[in-house]
């Protein structure tokens, strides 16, 4: 059976939440083999083998984290030459789109970047995109060379599929080019203790009418009581109401949760882009005419300073 | 010394327009207006602004690969405040994807003469946010992408990534190539001197041929991937809306319970 290879995002050996659905649509395709990069490479494997790698290559050097992105491609380029693989999976952050494009055109490849969903296909593996801010729904497939894909998190669900997941050393040779871009600093993100927006099942989120940095505390308790992630519009992003990494919309993340909540929101185009391929959406909005309400599967016409404390609460006595 | 900047900028159907898909399945541009695309207009202001705090002779040119209408685009960037354009146009680049955009913008750099280039994070059409790393790895110079803050001085470019796990402080030699995000800094508005200015600058037209790129290596026919349907996304079935009369936090409380969610 044909080699699908899968590039592993993680830190210091914790595999992310879209890494182990790529495994589950990789296994559409053929047998996943795993890239794991940098510090705590060989740590993923365990996780990696219960959800379907029958190989896991590994490579450690300080490169990976002390210049940006071209040291990986190099990695994934001798991976790509080891294996001669089906397909190359990436998970559609910013920095693994990077990667996949730059190891497709050194591969002679085409490139497929945000598929929501991947299947076997007779000349190769077929990948849905949602495209026009998710007006369209389009099928394509890379005609020349190796497919590689990156894929959208939230686009397959997390399957157990034990695998042998077989450790192996990855051979790489750093280019010229390894070494051009510094990463001369770096500030980690600090945890706020709840999900990360990407891969959250529930995203409750906060725009203009939320009117204030510290009315976004009843944004967070609602998005508390439910275990969700928190989100914000670019509007109050710009307020300087929220942090940007919280943002949701074409210049934001783009998440697909089972249910997305919108407080205070319009639903302008730039933020339908990043949200509307949510399964259930539901809007809270004091202007019955927002476009919002094109979207919903359930809204409120009303002040969400009402409505938001009282749905807070009422979860929290169902929740006993 | 002299420092001669070069931006991509796309010209795109306007996102708030009803885009849709030509028989070709390529995007289609009668239906909707087009523009220089907003996220390039933040390329275009980085590029002003490291001109204005620079000691050096910095010349700006705004390059675009798009059909006749896209000197728009450049118009646009003119009247901003850049100093020439240089427009590829060609019919045999109908349909060409991220792959084959980015040889063609590497060689118009190339001949063009440049020190730094500047793109925009992603394009609004497309959104790939792919061309300045193929770019990168086209010229062989460093990537120094989806940088929110950006200042270029002795030779050197730096800047900040804020990425999914941390924010990063990146550094490299010139010449290279940047991505500037929407967190980088308004863009501003053509002035009317600007408009007026932009009027009487130069815009250069190069061909497949004036770049030695050859038909077959661009162009829906050479693609690397294929569209192989587009469909609309069937509208969303009417949701319930219900108007808060005191009880709207309740109401929505039973609808997400209905639907498992609590
Ligand atoms: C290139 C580009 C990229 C962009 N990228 C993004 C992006 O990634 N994400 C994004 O979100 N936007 C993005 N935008 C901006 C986008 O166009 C909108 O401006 C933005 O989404 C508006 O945010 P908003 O809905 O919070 O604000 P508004 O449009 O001002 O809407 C606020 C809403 O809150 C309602 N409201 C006010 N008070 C209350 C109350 N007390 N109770 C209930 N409802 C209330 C109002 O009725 C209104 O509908 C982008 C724009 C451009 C040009
Ligand atoms: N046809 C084009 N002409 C000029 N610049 C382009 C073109 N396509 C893409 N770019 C540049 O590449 C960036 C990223 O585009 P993309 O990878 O298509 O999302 C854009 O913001 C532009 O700066």
């Amino acid at each position: 059976m044909a080699e699908v290879l899968v590039y592993v995002d993680h830190v210091d050996g914790a595999v992310r939440k879209p890494t182990l659905e790529l495994l589950t649509l990789a296994r559409r395709i053929g047998e996943p083999v795993a890239v794991a990069l940098g510090n705590g490479a060989a740590d993923t494997a365990a996780t990696l083998a219960e959800h379907g790698a029958v190989k896991v290559l590994t490579h450690e050097a300080a490169e990976y984290a002390d210049y940006l992105v071209v040291p990986k491609v190099d990695a994934l380029q001798a991976a790509h030459e080891a294996v001669s693989p089906a397909a190359v999976l990436f998970s559609s952050s910013a920095e693994g789109k990077e990667i996949a494009a730059r190891l497709a055109l050194r591969i002679g490849s085409g490139i497929i970047t945000d598929a929501v969903d991947l299947e076997a296909g007779d000349e190769g593996p077929v990948a849905t995109q949602s495209v026009f801010a998710a007006s369209y729904t389009t099928k394509s497939r890379v005609s020349k060379g190796t497919p590689v894909i990156t894929v959208k998190p939230n686009s397959a669900a997390v399957e157990p599929a034990p695998a042998a997941g077989t450790v192996e050393a990855l051979s790489v040779t750093f280019s010229d080019q390894a070494t051009g871009t510094k990463v001369t600093g770096r500030t980690p993100r600090e945890s706020t203790g709840r999900p990360e927006l990407t891969e959250a099942a529930i995203v409750v989120s906060g725009g203009r009418g939320v009117n204030g940095a510290e009315n976004f505390a009843i944004i967070e308790a609602l998005a508390d009581s439910l275990g969700a992630a928190v989100g914000a519009s670019r509007a109050a992003v710009d307020a300087g109401w929220y942090p940007h990494t919280n943002q949701v919309g074409q210049t934001g993340k783009s998440v697909s949760p089972q249910l997305y909540i919108a407080s205070g929101i319009s639903g302008a185009i730039q933020h339908r882009a990043g949200m509307q391929t949510s399964k259930t959406i539901v809007a809270i909005n004091k202007d019955a005419e927002a476009p919002i309400f094109d979207l919903v599967d359930y809204g409120i016409v009303g002040d969400l300073f009402d409505v938001v404390p009282q749905l807070t609460e009422e979860i929290k006595s169902r929740k006993g | 010394m002299s420092l001669r900047i070069v931006v991509t900028v796309k010209y795109v159907p306007d996102a708030t327009g009803d885009r849709h898909f030509a028989d070709d399945l390529t995007i289609d541009r009668d239906d909707v207006d087009g523009l220089l695309s907003e996220l390039d207009e933040y390329a275009v202001e980085q590029a002003l602004q490291i001109s204005e705090n620079s000691d050096d002779d910095v010349e700006i040119t705004v390059l675009t690969v798009g059909p006749e209408d896209a000197k728009d685009a450049l118009r646009k960037a003119l009247s901003m405040g850049a100093d020439k354009a240089i427009h590829v146009e060609d019919d045999d680049l109908h349909g060409t994807d991220a792959i084959g955009t980015s040889l063609v913008l590497a060689k118009a750099v190339e001949k063009a003469g440049y020190d730094l280039v500047i793109s925009g994070m992603a394009s609004t059409d497309g959104t790939m946010g792919v061309v300045p790393a193929l770019l990168a790895e086209r010229l062989g110079v460093p990537q120094v992408t989806l940088l929110s803050e950006v200042s270029v001085a002795d030779g050197t470019v730096k800047g900040r990534r804020d990425g999914d796990a941390a924010s990063e402080q990146l550094e490299a030699s010139l010449p290279a190539v940047v991505s500037v995000t929407d967190q980088s800094g308004e863009a501003r508005y053509p002035s009317f001197k600007g408009i007026m200015a932009a009027k009487k600058k130069p815009v250069q037209s190069w061909d497949l041929s004036d770049l030695g790129i050859d038909e077959d290596e661009v162009g829906l026919e050479n693609a690397y991937t294929a569209v192989e349907s587009a469909a609309e996304r069937p509208a969303r079935t009417a949701g319930t809306i219900v108007k808060d009369e005191g009880e709207g936090g309740k109401q929505l409380a039973e609808f997400l319970a209905s639907q498992k969610f609590i």
